[in-house]
């Protein structure tokens, strides 16, 4: 482990990650990487078969004539959130086939991906570089993964492919209709998810590209999210995930009467700011308070005679009505989290627009969507006094969740975070945020249940605000109050010397690190 | 001889409270075991607050087990307290957990009462945040929303929630239980800034003299503490205006349906038809002693469209105010309590005509050519205090409008 360096946001990072050279992170839109991107190898449509038809027997044969080695790298997908049978389908198959120290690079991970730990156990996996959610998120803070965890946004996984950082030897992509061509979509079949946008950088630059489909339909698949020429096998597997578990539970609004009245609050704050105008663009995910706010930006949306030029989803049910009746003329969609989402895409595609990260999140790219929007709502697990937030540990210091599309999102016009002020007895506003990912630069405004907090940075927001009838408090206020109640700040958590993952920041440089839980 | 006693909940679901089991014993000093879902951040402080309160409380010898699930400081002190007190009832507590300051302000006998929130009083969880919703009231309950086993924990609860938690503008009300029970509650919760003490199932007017006279031993005769019988069964509507009229504590009537349906052998149903009797009793007597009628809860959540037909329909018939069991039925009730454009029109109208009247040292007060009598203006005043309270008309309406 080479030696710990203090970042420009001042924590303490490694200067060289599994082997390889990092750059500490330097302040938003200081590093500017050059050079040219990478690029796949080259492949000449001679060694392909010219009828088209790209199907191999199993799952097994399309990995051997890929070629497998030991510590190569494995991209997969999070298109099925916690509904996903492939990536495990993808990692018992080289643990058959006798593989190891893989480097697995999925999109994102979910609870159904736990058995991944024994893949970790046994050697076959070596580090993960992603997400790590729940159980895997236990197993390396407990300090037992091999390699360091890797943990990057949504955008910073296609960065990271783009400039060489990550190199994805196997891409295995679930999809939900594919022809024997590899032309692919998620829109329609038994499995059918939304968009197939987190994989398209794979099938771009990976070495091997395999598509694994329920759903086989005649050439030519269309839409052809994912197209044919990238694809190297397909193969036809009975069930490549439970489409009902692609509907997870923070696809439901919430009934907790604190996060109805943050969402409501944010829904005010934004009218009376005068965010809400006409032709205005917002985000709201998936997340029980996001969803509200949603609902309730719709009525005060009707109430005015407001429609916005477009939302960006992740797209449920509620922004799929939103759509209908008249509220915005656009869905740009990175994900959809619910089936309502996944048949609007379908069945009104000029108007419910397939996006990915490149459009959307990517650092390499010329502009994003994500600054375009005039207001984003997300979720946090902790923030402090300087508006800094954490995404990935709570206030133990164990990894719990990944990034998303999070820090991505955080260079819209107005970026507000919507937290209950403490949960059970721990305080959410902190004096310093246990694991740093996105920098209170970036952070405008933070809703609590207690009342708003706008960053001292956006006087503009602070004037804007004057006459809003929510209640606008001080961040050290609500802190204060909350520490009152839970009777102080917490203890910081108790934590080894190790480092067992580090987090990147959106241009690939490592924002903080996560050290060894002594509690796992 | 041991001495065991228990108090909380127990359970891998149990959020923002704890589980605390003591045995007192002769000897072998204090040994404490603590299981916390908040170890890791708060252990320590845990551990400590603990040991304080059985320094405080004298207990020298006692094992006691802590099964923590997130629990405020509030509720772990009222959960140990209980535990000890269970053990033994003779266990004296020598300083409160220290209450927040400024939160004492006095409510006023004639101040709004339109909505109030009942809050089990066994359920931290429910109270932490209570005072950010806007009710008019709130309702820490001993009563019907806590089970037996937990009537006797559920006291400490409540009296620490009434010291430690900023309950905003809201009246801070404590529904107690029947007969002595309650009266042993109010030994509990007294002295500790208790505004309203509701009292259920109200059928004479000695039940609310014995009450006052509880709440005058502990704070004296002008104790200033207000009391909201509820009229609950045949016997207690029959009665109604003698226990309004009981003691110049009462300030409200208020009617519970569930019971007095059974008592008179029928059921409830939407339409109320069977109660109509009762509610029409209680806003008499109540208007008849002075006190405000204030009606039952309405308890279907989900139903806000019913919620709003039935505040109308209460408000028509002359209640006050509405009970409710869910934060998000404060909004629904305020705004259907709220006098319509039409009825502030008018209202500004009569008062501005009484102003003039006034100026002019008139006896009578006119509007148009007709008179207005007394009690028209003073419901008109009220109607403005109400739309003003409603944010329906600013409080400087009479400056604004002369110089628009």
């Amino acid at each position: 482990m080479s030696a710990l360096v203090k970042n420009a946001a001042g924590r303490l990072v490694p200067t060289e990650i599994n082997g390889k050279p990092a750059v500490p992170y330097q302040g938003v839109h200081q590093f500017r990487p050059s050079g040219r991107k990478a690029a796949p190898p080259i492949r000449s449509c001679a060694d392909y078969p010219a009828d088209g038809n790209k199907i191999v027997g199993s799952l097994r044969e399309a990995l051997e004539r890929c070629g497998v080695k030991n510590g190569m790298t494995v991209g997969t997908h999070h298109h099925f959130r916690n509904g996903d049978f492939v990536a495990n389908a993808v990692m018992d198959t080289l643990a058959d086939m006798g593989v190891r120290d893989v480097v697995w690079a999925p999109s994102a991970s979910f609870p159904c991906h736990a058995p991944m730990v024994r893949h970790l156990e046994s050697g076959v996996m070596h580090h993960i570089e992603g997400s790590m959610n729940g159980p895997l998120g236990e197993y390396c803070s407990a300090g037992k993964m091999r390699g360091l965890g890797v943990l990057r946004s949504h955008g910073g996984r296609f960065q990271a492919i783009q400039d060489d950082e990550l190199h994805i030897d196997l891409a295995v992509i679930a999809a939900p209709t594919a022809d024997p061509f590899g032309n692919a979509n998620g829109v329609q079949g038994p499995s059918a998810c939304g968009p197939l946008g987190f994989a398209l950088a794979d099938s771009l630059y990976a070495d091997r590209v395999v598509v694994v489909t329920d759903n086989l339909v005649p050439f030519p698949c269309v839409p052809w999210q994912i197209h044919g020429q990238n694809v190297d096998y397909v193969v036809v597997h009975d069930r490549i995930g439970d489409p009902s578990k692609i509907v997870s539970g923070t696809t439901q609004v919430t009934r907790s009467p604190d996060r109805l009245l943050i969402a409501e609050y944010i829904a005010r704050f934004v009218a009376e700011v005068g965010i809400m105008a006409d032709g205005f663009s917002f985000q709201a995910g998936a997340g029980g308070i996001t969803l509200a706010f949603a609902l309730y930006l719709k009525e005060l949306m009707r109430k005015a005679n407001v429609k916005a030029r477009f939302i960006r989803g992740g797209s449920t049910k509620y922004l799929v009505d939103m759509l209908q009746e008249g509220f915005t003329d656009y869905i740009l969609d990175g994900q959809t989290f619910d089936l309502d989402g996944v048949r609007s895409m379908r069945e009104d595609p000029k108007r419910h627009l397939d996006t990915s990260p490149f459009t959307s999140y990517n650092f390499h790219g010329k502009g994003n969507f994500a600054s375009i929007l005039d207001c984003v709502v997300l979720g946090a697990t902790e923030v402090d006094r300087a508006f800094n937030a954490n995404v990935v540990t709570h206030s133990d210091g164990v990894l719990l969740h990944g990034i998303g599309g999070w820090q991505n999102c955080l260079t819209a016009k107005c970026t507000i975070l919507a937290v209950p002020s403490f949960r059970d007895r721990i305080p959410v506003i902190l004096d310093r945020v246990t694991t740093l990912c996105g920098p209170g630069e970036l952070i405008d405004v933070i809703a609590t249940e207690r009342g708003i907090a706008i960053n001292p940075r956006r006087q503009d927001l602070i004037d804007a605000a004057k006459r809003c009838t929510v209640p606008i408090r001080s961040i050290d206020d609500i802190a204060d109050e909350v520490n009152r109640l839970t009777g102080g700040p917490p203890d910081a958590p108790t934590l080894g010397d190790k480092v067992v993952a580090a987090i990147k920041w959106v241009d690939g440089t490592v924002i903080d690190s996560v050290r060894q839980s002594l509690n796992c | 001889m041991t001495r065991q006693g228990q108090a909380g909940r127990q359970g891998a679901d149990v959020r923002s409270d704890c589980h605390v089991a003591c045995t007192l014993r002769d000897e072998g000093g204090i040994d404490l075991e603590i299981e916390s879902k908040v170890a890791t951040m708060f252990g320590h402080k845990i551990r400590k607050q603990v040991l304080d309160i059985l320094a405080d409380m004298n207990v020298a010898h006692a094992t006691v087990q802590v099964q923590d699930g997130g629990a405020l400081p509030f509720t772990l002190d009222a959960r140990v307290e209980a535990a000890l007190r269970a053990a033994d009832p003779s266990l004296k507590r020598n300083r409160w957990i220290e209450a927040k300051a400024g939160w004492d302000t006095p409510t006023r006998r004639d101040r709004f009462r339109r909505s109030r929130l009942y809050l089990p009083g066994n359920e931290p969880k429910f109270m932490i945040n209570a005072g950010l919703y806007g009710a008019d009231g709130l309702i820490l309950d001993l009563e019907d929303s806590v089970a037996p086993m937990h009537k006797f924990a559920a006291r400490y609860l409540v009296r620490n929630a009434l010291r430690i938690l900023d309950f905003g503008t809201a009246e801070r009300m404590v529904r107690i239980n029947q007969g002595d029970l309650g009266l042993e509650d109010l030994d509990v919760i007294l002295p500790h800034h208790v505004h309203l003490v509701l009292i259920p199932k109200v059928e004479t007017a000695e039940q609310v003299r014995q009450v006052d006279d509880r709440v005058a031993m502990h704070l004296g005769k002008d104790h200033g503490v207000l009391l909201m019988p509820i009229i609950e069964s045949a016997k207690g509507g029959w009665f109604a205006y003698d226990i309004a009229m009981a003691s110049p504590s009462v300030v409200a009537l208020a009617i519970g349906l569930e019971d007095y349906t059974a008592d008179i052998g029928t059921q409830r149903t939407n339409e109320g038809r069977e109660s109509l009797w009762l509610r029409q009793q209680v806003i008499n007597a109540a208007r008849a002693a002075g006190v405000q009628p204030i009606d039952t809860v309405f308890s279907d959540v989900a139903d806000s469209e019913g919620l709003r037909g039935s505040v109308i329909e209460a408000k028509q018939l002359g209640f006050d105010g509405k009970g409710c069991i869910h934060p998000r039925q404060i909004p629904i009730i305020h705004e259907a309590f709220a006098p319509t454009r039409q009825e502030i029109d008018k209202a500004q109208k009569i008062v501005r005509a009484f102003d003039v009247a006034q100026q002019q040292g008139l006896a009578a007060v006119s509007l148009g050519s007709k008179m207005i009598d007394p009690p028209v203006v003073k419901r008109a005043m009220h109607t403005v205090t109400l739309a003003i309270a409603c944010g329906l008309l600013s409080e400087d309406w009479k400056t604004k409008e002369v110089s628009s």
